[in-house]
C-alpha cells in the first residue's frame, strides 16, 4: 500500500437539504484533510446535490476520508474515482490586457488552445475554457505575458466513463477492498 | 389532506413524540425560546427534572444513556442555554452515548438577526454531534424527533440535537406518526464484514501463539458480553480493558487481565507487547491506551472489530477489519475457531502478573494517613455485592477507581473516557440513579471536578433522589499535579486547591454528611451513608501528594512505565 499522497477526486451525492456543504466542508477541516477543490450542484434529480471534492491523500487516508463522509447522515453516496480514469472537467474565465495589437497573437492562442472569446472590449478580451486543470494552467502561463486582469475557476467536476453511474466505494470493508464496486448507485 | 388526523401546536407534538420514544424523564432547563414546549408539558406524562445548569442536563441525559444503553434526554433554552450544553454533547460524542438534546430557537422570522438568545447552535454543534437538525416548522418535529432517536441509538452511537424555533411549537399542524418514520436514505448503521474477512480472522487466530483481546466500550453497547466471553473462553484467549470496557467482562473472571493504558496495569501492557495477535473488540486505540504508536506492539498481528469503518487504519494499522455489530459478528464467528489449550501463554502472562507493584498501596501499614486507594478498595467490599453503579469524574480519583474498583457487572462504572470531562460525576450519578432507580449510586470526585458542577446537589434534593457522594478530597488538582511532579520539576502552578468544608456545604443542601481522614473510619461512613435514606456526601480527606502508578508518559511507549519507587512494590502481592 502506497503512502505517497496524490490527487484524489471524489464523487459524493448528498441530499439537497439546507446546510448539507457546511457538513461535509466541516468534516474535512475536522479531520484535518485539505481540499483543494469543492463544487457542488444540482443533478438529474432535483432532491441530490452533487459534490466533487479533490483532496491530497495517500490511499490510507483516502479510504477514511470516504468512510467518515460515509458517516453524515445526508450523504448517499461515495465514490473515489480517482484510479477510475475519470472525465474530470475545470471551467475558467480568464481576462487579459490586450490592445489592438496584441489581440491577434492572444486570439491564436485561445484557439491553439480551443478556448472560446466571450467578451471583446477595447483594451481587454475575457476568454472561456473548458478542460483539465493542466490544459487550464497551459492557457493561463501562455497569456500571463498579456497581463491577467481577472481569473476564475469553478473548480472540478468529475465523471465516470462509460454507461455505468457513480457506484457505492466499499466501506464495510476498508481494510481489503479491492475495487470497491458494492452496487450501483439507484435513489 | 386526511381530516382524521389530529391538529396540534409543534410543542405538544414533541411531547407527544418523546412519549410514544418511550421517553419518562427528562432533565432541562427553562428558558424564553423553549417555554411553549414546556408550556405543554402539562399535558405530558414526562417527569421533568430542573437541573441547575444546562450542562448538568447534558450530563444526566448521559448518565441515564450509559446506565441502561437507552436514549437520555435534555431540553434547554436558546442562546446560553444551548451553549452550556456544548460540554456534555462532546462529552457524549466522543464515548459514544446516545443522547438526544433539544433547544428552543429564536422565531424563524428572526434567525440571523442577533435576536435576543439566539445563537447558532446547529452550527456550533456540527462537529460534536452524531447529526442535528434546525426545524423551522411544527409539521417537521415529528419527523425529527424519531429520526434523531433512531441515530442517537443505531450503529455507533452518539448525541443529536434538535433546535426548534419557538413559532414551530406554537403553530399548529396534524399530527401523523406513522407518516414521520424515519426516512434516511444515505444512514447505514448496519454494516457486516464480508465473507473473506471472517476467514483470515480465523487463520490469524488460528496461527496465533500467544493472542490478546482489547475489549472496549462497544461491548456494551453492542450487548455482547456473553458473547466476548465465549470466544474468550473457547479460545483461551485474554481480555485486557479499556477504561470504558470495565464492567463490560467481569473483573474475577480468569481470563481478564484488568486495564491496559497510560494507568494500566503493567503485566496487561507488557502482555500487550509481547503479544502476536491483538483482537480489538469494539474499541479505537486511542492514545490514551496505545501510547507510542511506533513501539505499539511490534510483533502482533491485528484484527479490529468495529462497527465504525471511520475508525479502522485510523491510529493502528490492522490486518483484518470485521466492520459491523460486534454481538453479530461474534456470533457468526465464535463457532469457526478452534477451541485451544494456551497454557504457555497464560502462564507466562501469570508470571508478569506476579511482579505487578499496582495494588501495592493496599499492603502499605494503617499510618494515620489516609490513601485514596485505600478508600476505593473498602467501598468496592462493601458495594460489591449489591447492585452498585460508581460514577467518576476525571483524574487521579478515576484512575484509582478503574484500578481498585473490580467491576463485575456491565453498566456498573459510568466515567468520562474520551473528553475526560471534570465536572461530569455528579449530574452523571444523577442521570444514573434516574435510570436505574434500584441501584445503589456512588459518586466518586475529586474536589476540583465536583466543584465544577457541585450546584446539582440542589437537584439531587429537590429530587429527593438517593446518592451517595465520595469526594476524593486531596487539595489539589491532583492528576495535574502529578504531571507537574514528573514533567514540570514539581512547579504546582495553579494545582492547590481552596475548597468550602464540604461537610458544611452538604447540611446548607440538606444532605447530610460524614467526614473522613483515618483509613478505620472509611467502612463505618460507608456504611452509615448506605443506611441512611437519602443522600449522604462523604468527604474523604487523602494524602496531598499520592501518585497514580504505573503511568505511562504521553508519548511513551507501553514498556516504558513509570513504576512506583521502590521501597513499596517489594511489598506488594496480589490481591
Amino acid at each position: 500500500m502506497s503512502n505517497e499522497k496524490v490527487q484524489h477526486t471524489f464523487v459524493v451525492y448528498v441530499e439537497n437539504k439546507p446546510g448539507v456543504l457546511s457538513r461535509v466542508v466541516s468534516l474535512f477541516r475536522r479531520r484535518a484533510f485539505n481540499i483543494d477543490s469543492l463544487t457542488v450542484g444540482r443533478t438529474e434529480k432535483p432532491e441530490v446535490s452533487r459534490m466533487t471534492i479533490v483532496v491530497d491523500a495517500d490511499e490510507d487516508q483516502a479510504r477514511r476520508i470516504v468512510a467518515n463522509v460515509y458517516k453524515l447522515v445526508n450523504v448517499l453516496l461515495v465514490d473515489d474515482v480517482t484510479n477510475q480514469n475519470p472525465i474530470v472537467r475545470d471551467l475558467a474565465l480568464i481576462k487579459i490586457g490586450a490592445t489592438h495589437d496584441a489581440r491577434p497573437h492572444a486570439l491564436e492562442l485561445a484557439s491553439v488552445f480551443r478556448a472560446r472569446v466571450i467578451d471583446v472590449a477595447p483594451d481587454a478580451l475575457t476568454i472561456e475554457i473548458t478542460g483539465t486543470e493542466d490544459k487550464i494552467d497551459g492557457l493561463l502561463e501562455v497569456l500571463r505575458p498579456f497581463g491577467l486582469l481577472e481569473v476564475v475557476r469553478t473548480g472540478q467536476v468529475a465523471m465516470r466513463r462509460g454507461a455505468k453511474a457513480a457506484v457505492v466505494t466499499a466501506v464495510a470493508d476498508v481494510a481489503h477492498h479491492s475495487d470497491g464496486e458494492i452496487d450501483s448507485y439507484s435513489v | 389532506m386526511d381530516e382524521s388526523k389530529p391538529k396540534l401546536i409543534g410543542a405538544r407534538i414533541l411531547w407527544e413524540c418523546l412519549e410514544r420514544e418511550g421517553v419518562r424523564t427528562v432533565f432541562g432547563y427553562p428558558g424564553g425560546a423553549i417555554l411553549p414546549a414546556y408550556d405543554a408539558l402539562k399535558h405530558s406524562s414526562i417527569h421533568h427534572i430542573l437541573v441547575r445548569h444546562e450542562q448538568g442536563a447534558t450530563h444526566m441525559a448521559d448518565g441515564y444513556a450509559r446506565a441502561t444503553g437507552e436514549v437520555g434526554v435534555a431540553i434547554a433554552t436558546s442562546g446560553p442555554g444551548a451553549t452550556n450544553m456544548v460540554t456534555g454533547i462532546a462529552t457524549a460524542m466522543m464515548d459514544s452515548s446516545p443522547i438526544v438534546c433539544i433547544t428552543g430557537q429564536v422565531g424563524s422570522k428572526l434567525l440571523g438577526s442577533d435576536a435576543f438568545q439566539e445563537t447558532d447552535i446547529t452550527g456550533v454543534t456540527l462537529p460534536i454531534t452524531k447529526h442535528n437538525y434546525l426545524v423551522t416548522h411544527a409539521s417537521e418535529i415529528a419527523p425529527a424527533v424519531r429520526e434523531a432517536f433512531y441515530i442517537a441509538k443505531s450503529g455507533r452511537p452518539g448525541p443529536v440535537l434538535i433546535d426548534i424555533t419557538k413559532d414551530a411549537q406554537q403553530t399548529a399542524c396534524e399530527f401523523d406518526w406513522d407518516a414521520a418514520a424515519p426516512k434516511l436514505r444515505g444512514y447505514r448503521p448496519d454494516l457486516s464484514p464480508a465473507q473473506s474477512e471472517y476467514e483470515k480472522a480465523i487463520e490469524l487466530i488460528r496461527a496465533a501463539k500467544r493472542p490478546l483481546i482489547l475489549a472496549g466500550h462497544g461491548i456494551s453497547i453492542s450487548g455482547a458480553e456473553k458473547e466476548v466471553l465465549a470466544f474468550a473462553e473457547r479460545t483461551s484467549i485474554p481480555m485486557a480493558l479499556t477504561l470504558l470496557g470495565l464492567g463490560s467482562l467481569p473483573a474475577s473472571h480468569i481470563l481478564n487481565l484488568g486495564m491496559m493504558g497510560m494507568h494500566g496495569e503493567a503485566w496487561v501492557n507488557t502482555t500487550i507487547q509481547e503479544a502476536d495477535l491483538l483482537l480489538a473488540f469494539g474499541m479505537r486505540f486511542d492514545d490514551r491506551v496505545t501510547g507510542n504508536l511506533k513501539t505499539y506492539a511490534p510483533n502482533a498481528k491485528k484484527i479490529h472489530v468495529d462497527i465504525d469503518p471511520a475508525e479502522i487504519n485510523k491510529n493502528v494499522k490492522v490486518d483484518v477489519a470485521l466492520v459491523g455489530d460486534l454481538r453479530n459478528i461474534l456470533q457468526e464467528l465464535t463457532p469457526r475457531v478452534e477451541t485451544t489449550n494456551r497454557n504457555e501463554w497464560l502462564g507466562t502472562i501469570r508470571r508478569m502478573k506476579g511482579d505487578a507493584a499496582v495494588r501495592d498501596i493496599q499492603n502499605l501499614p494503617d499510618n494515620g494517613h489516609l490513601y485514596a486507594a485505600h478508600v476505593i478498595n473498602d467501598l468496592w467490599h462493601e458495594t460489591r455485592s449489591g447492585n452498585a453503579i460508581i460514577v467518576t469524574d476525571v483524574g487521579q480519583h478515576q484512575m484509582w477507581e478503574a484500578q481498585y474498583y473490580k467491576h463485575e457487572h456491565p453498566r456498573s462504572l459510568v466515567t468520562s473516557g474520551g473528553l475526560g470531562t471534570m465536572g461530569f460525576a455528579l449530574p452523571a450519578g444523577v442521570g444514573a440513579k434516574v435510570a436505574r432507580p434500584d441501584a445503589d449510586v456512588w459518586v466518586v470526585a475529586g474536589d476540583g471536578g465536583f466543584q465544577m458542577t457541585m450546584a446539582e446537589l440542589a437537584t439531587i434534593v429537590q429530587e429527593k433522589l438517593k446518592v451517595n457522594i465520595a469526594i476524593i478530597n486531596n487539595g489539589y488538582l491532583g492528576m495535574v499535579r502529578q504531571w507537574q511532579e514528573f514533567f514540570y520539576d514539581r512547579n504546582y502552578e495553579a494545582t492547590p486547591l481552596l475548597s468550602p468544608d464540604f461537610a458544611k456545604l452538604a447540611e446548607a443542601y440538606g444532605i447530610k454528611s460524614i467526614v473522613v481522614s483515618k483509613r478505620s473510619e472509611v467502612v463505618p461512613a460507608v456504611r452509615a451513608a448506605q443506611a441512611h435514606d437519602g443522600p449522604v456526601l462523604i468527604d474523604f480527606q487523602v494524602e496531598q501528594e499520592d501518585t497514580v502508578y504505573p503511568m505511562v508518559a504521553a508519548g511513551a511507549g507501553l514498556h516504558e512505565m513509570i513504576r512506583r519507587p521502590s521501597p513499596i512494590v517489594e511489598t506488594a502481592t496480589d490481591e
